[in-house]
């Protein structure tokens, strides 16, 4: 593979290691120590400034090895000592959640429990293994920190906070464009962001190089925002090899990986399929971020359920990083909402639902899939020119970069009352295949005659 | 009714009155959501819309995937898509601000408010908490000592200073009423101030009509601003409607209020996390910029609240047969509540306890701060197996005809040992 990248100063076999084996080898690091350069003193754990890393490989020693275990939330605290304690005649009068006579919580209308900060667990085990495969080492030696978010922008959120409070002065790179949220999240936050290279409106496909450089060229320690599957807005996505030599660059610079996976499923189709480039990167043994949405591939939008997951490198470290997701949690809504964990914990976890979901899956990015056939083949008839709208076919997801300026996409508005976005953004689920022709007429028009 | 200018000059003119939120701009529009704004409002009939990422069938419109419709089935629960989305938002915040500010409030049927569902009570407060924030940067927050221990974690979360001023007396277990009086009017004016209007969480102690009346009048002088915190409306009387007497009072007195309103305790929607902020302002323009810098807000946050437990709390509040009922219930809990309270009292009273148990009574709602130590709260945790928090609270909720006797012998044992303990003491130095 990339064993060029990884310029180990010892020599070990194979440089592409299973966090498996990362975990239990005895990795010789040689006389280069791993710690991190930061401008900034961190309060929150102690390093040795001893000059750039030459090499990274993730031993045992995690990036957030100096996250301490959160003090347990004073109330909520006293239910869980409560449930540990064996006592026949215990009595809980620590939460202040109303009970019967009989110490039942009392009906109303729909009386749900509280869910614990973190979430559903049933939610949160069936996430993680969606995403990075039930048989990922990383799963079955609990290496990942799940917390329930709401949807994919509370999630992000709590990402962010993370963040702010454990790498401050840390930068994200977002890439150029991106979903327009995401930016505002970050400022809210207080997170510093910058770009990196991603659209190249020449060829309406990736820029691939000045995506490397630019990431290359950020500061070491950086967050690398990518999007897992289906780019919003663009629907360009690296190719497998792409996606290689991407980890490969992070790996090297000492970047994190921080994936938002809005649309699993939506892209091929395939819910695994959709999840290789997440996967990929924790093969690498990387320890990685990755914030999940339910809102458009179980159309749960409505529900805010989504979730975060931090891949560390040992099992010690996810547990204090969930604990202090949930320490960032609380202070914005104590606990998530239910109704939709428990939702996706039904369809996921019952194995006829699951494949029920897998099959409406198919079929709505079949659609997806068939409109850009037809619209590809209704603008290369109608167009005469002979310009390449081969990018239709190309781009992956519900979303289409259309390459239309601003002047051009308010000329779909006003004169063909297509509705989009003003950086030429087309939502394919909202495109019928009866609909196709006139929307080629439209974008004809407007790229032709509208400058 | 003449709204008095909140600097002490009165004014029949709307135009010249001063507000707190005069610089606050309308945000700018969310590019994705103007657009379907802009959609709906075409009559063209072959309009499309490639606006918003949600997923449209062939006939153009929302699925709702068979999968989902099952489960659904298996829950009891209503579809919900992204599109009925703000309709029931809208109604939620409705029905939520009638029952604070009023069924006829003229504050609501003038849209003199900005108003946003939100994540249940804790939610709401931090919202606000950015919002102010936002906008008084170098302002802190007030809180009474002692309060729900998260306030303390949103204000710092959304970086804004914090200070406590009196309010629970110790000795007597009650309200130290001119401790608060004091540090009120000694705060620099036009302080952020963080007031439980009722069923005060810790202590359950609340002032009285009177002395809320004496609280806004000097907030009025002081020009401070009055922040509540609406967390058990019903559980104080039993009444949601009495419970919110101390906003009213303020309101008379004519205080641009803010409030975080929670329906996880009155209606049981613990896991749903629904509540509901509210700003009242000089006019609906004003009304209209604040709800934008809200949502704004909360769009970097989580977006917009969960459907379901929203819809089921407009459903309750807006129905009047389903509202009789819950009317019905909150007074059902809080009289179980109150009536657990005397029994407690009354066998501590019994056992012959040396101390005075009357704050028992006399606080409210569901909460009640017994007076025991730390060292006293461990003794009952490890040997009686009784839980609360460190600083002694006891959620009346949690005592049963069953086990108040219990719960009394325990705690007469602590506060027994712990006497003992200490005449020892005395006895040996």
């Amino acid at each position: 593979m990339a064993s060029s990248v990884l310029s180990l100063a010892s020599a070990t076999p194979s440089a592409s290691l299973s966090p498996h084996e990362i975990n239990k080898g005895k990795l010789n690091l040689g006389n280069t120590s791993l710690c991190f350069n930061k401008e900034k003193t961190n309060p929150f754990f102690k390093t040795k400034s001893c000059g750039r890393i030459s090499m990274v490989v993730t031993s045992n020693v995690s990036r957030f090895e100096g996250i301490t275990m959160a003090p347990p939330d004073p109330i909520l605290g006293v239910s869980e000592a409560f449930k540990a304690d064996n006592h026949d005649l215990k009595l809980n009068l620590g939460v202040g959640a109303y009970r019967t006579e009989e110490l039942q919580p009392y009906v109303l209308n729909v009386v749900k429990k509280y869910l614990p900060i973190e979430g559903l667990a049933a939610f949160n085990n069936v996430t993680a293994e969606l995403l990075f495969g039930a048989d990922n080492p990383v799963i079955k030696q609990q290496q990942v920190a799940t917390v329930q978010g709401l949807s994919g922008t509370g999630s992000l959120r709590l990402a962010a906070a993370l963040i702010e409070r454990y790498f401050p002065g840390a930068k994200v790179l977002i890439s150029s464009p991106t979903w327009g949220n995401h930016k505002n999240i970050f400022n809210d936050a207080r997170v510093p962001w910058s770009e990196y290279r991603y659209y190249d409106p020449k060829t309406v496909g990736l820029d691939f190089e000045g995506m490397i450089a630019d990431i290359k060229a950020a500061p070491e320690g950086s967050f690398i925002l990518l999007h897992g599957c289906a780019h919003n807005p663009t629907g360009i996505d690296p190719t497998p090899e792409q996606w290689g030599i991407i980890a490969n660059v992070i790996q090297e610079k000492n970047h994190i990986p921080f994936f938002d996976i809005a649309y699993q499923g939506f892209a091929s189709g395939s819910l695994d399929a959709d999840a290789a480039s997440v996967r990929m990167f924790v093969a690498h043994g990387m320890e990685v971020i990755a914030a999940q949405s339910y809102s458009k591939n179980l159309g749960l939008y409505a529900e805010r359920i989504g979730a975060l997951n931090v891949v560390c490198s040992s099992p010690d470290a996810a547990a204090r990083v969930k604990s202090q997701l949930k320490r960032i949690a609380r202070p914005m809504y104590s606990n998530p909402p239910v109704h939709g964990a428990r939702l996706v914990a039904n369809i996921v976890g019952d194995s006829a639902l699951f494949k029920e979901w897998n099959e409406e899956m198919e079929m709505m990015a079949g659609r997806i899939k068939n409109v850009r056939h037809k619209l590809f083949d209704s603008l290369s008839s109608k167009d005469k020119s002979g310009k390449d709208w081969s990018f239709v076919l190309k781009q992956i997801g519900m979303f289409s970069f259309t390459g239309l300026s601003k002047a051009q996409c308010d000329n779909m508005t006003n004169k063909w009352h297509v509705y989009m976005t003003k950086d030429g953004r087309i939502s394919l689920a909202g495109l019928s295949l009866a609909k196709c022709e006139y929307l080629a007429d439209a974008i004809i028009d407007s790229y032709h005659n509208v400058s | 009714m003449m709204i008095i200018c909140r600097r002490g000059m009165s004014t029949t003119s709307r135009a010249t009155r001063w507000s707190w939120w005069d610089h606050v701009t309308p945000a700018p529009k969310d590019p994705i959501n103007g657009v379907t704004q802009a959609f709906l409002a075409d009559p063209c009939p072959y309009k499309i819309n490639l606006g918003v990422g949600a997923y449209r069938d062939d006939e153009g419109k929302p699925v709702v995937l068979q999968c989902v419709r099952e489960a659904e089935g298996k829950i009891a629960a209503t579809n919900f898509l992204e599109s009925t989305s703000s309709a029931v938002s809208s109604k939620l915040v409705q029905e939520s601000t009638k029952l604070i500010y009023g069924e006829d409030s003229d504050i609501i049927k003038e849209g003199r408010f900005a108003g946003i569902p939100a994540l249940s009570g804790t939610g709401a407060c931090r919202i606000f908490a950015e919002f102010q924030k936002r906008f008084y940067p170098n302002s802190r927050i007030y809180f009474p000592n002692p309060t729900w221990s998260n306030h303390h974690n949103i204000w710092r979360d959304a970086h804004v200073p914090q200070k406590t001023f009196r309010y629970y007396h110790p000795d007597s277990k009650g309200l130290n009423f001119l401790a608060l009086m004091d540090d009120v009017k000694n705060a620099p004016n036009g302080s952020f101030f963080l007031l439980h209007p009722c069923a005060h969480n810790p202590t359950g102690v609340d002032p009285s009509d009177e002395q809320w009346q004496e609280i806004s009048s000097l907030f009025k002088v002081k020009n401070h601003f009055p922040f509540f915190d609406m967390a058990y409306q019903g559980f104080a009387s039993g009444d949601p409607g009495r419970d919110a007497r101390a906003i009213r009072i303020f309101l008379e007195d004519g205080h641009l209020i803010g409030c975080a309103q929670s329906f996880a305790k009155n209606m049981g929607m613990y896991g749903h996390r629904v509540g509901c902020l509210s700003i009242l302002c000089d006019d609906k323009t004003q009304a209209v910029a604040i709800k934008s810098q809200l949502q704004q807000i909360a769009n970097t946050m989580y977006g917009s609240p969960p459907i379901h437990g929203t819809s089921l709390v407009s459903k309750i509040l807006s129905d009047p047969n389903i509202k009789a009922i819950w009317l019905k219930e909150v007074k059902v809990m809080e009289t179980r509540v109150r009536r657990m309270r005397a029994a407690l009292r009354e066998a501590l009273e019994k056992l012959g306890s040396p101390l005075n148990w009357q704050h028992i009574t006399n606080q409210v709602g569901m909460f009640s701060l017994s007076g025991l130590s730390p060292d006293e709260v461990d003794r009952l945790a490890k040997e009686f197996h009784i839980y609360m928090t460190h600083d002694g609270r006891i959620s009346m909720a949690g005592v049963t005809t069953k086990n108040v006797d219990y719960v009394a012998s325990a705690i007469h044992e602590v506060i027994a040992f712990e006497q003992d303990a200490r005449m020892l003491y005395n006895m040996s130095v």
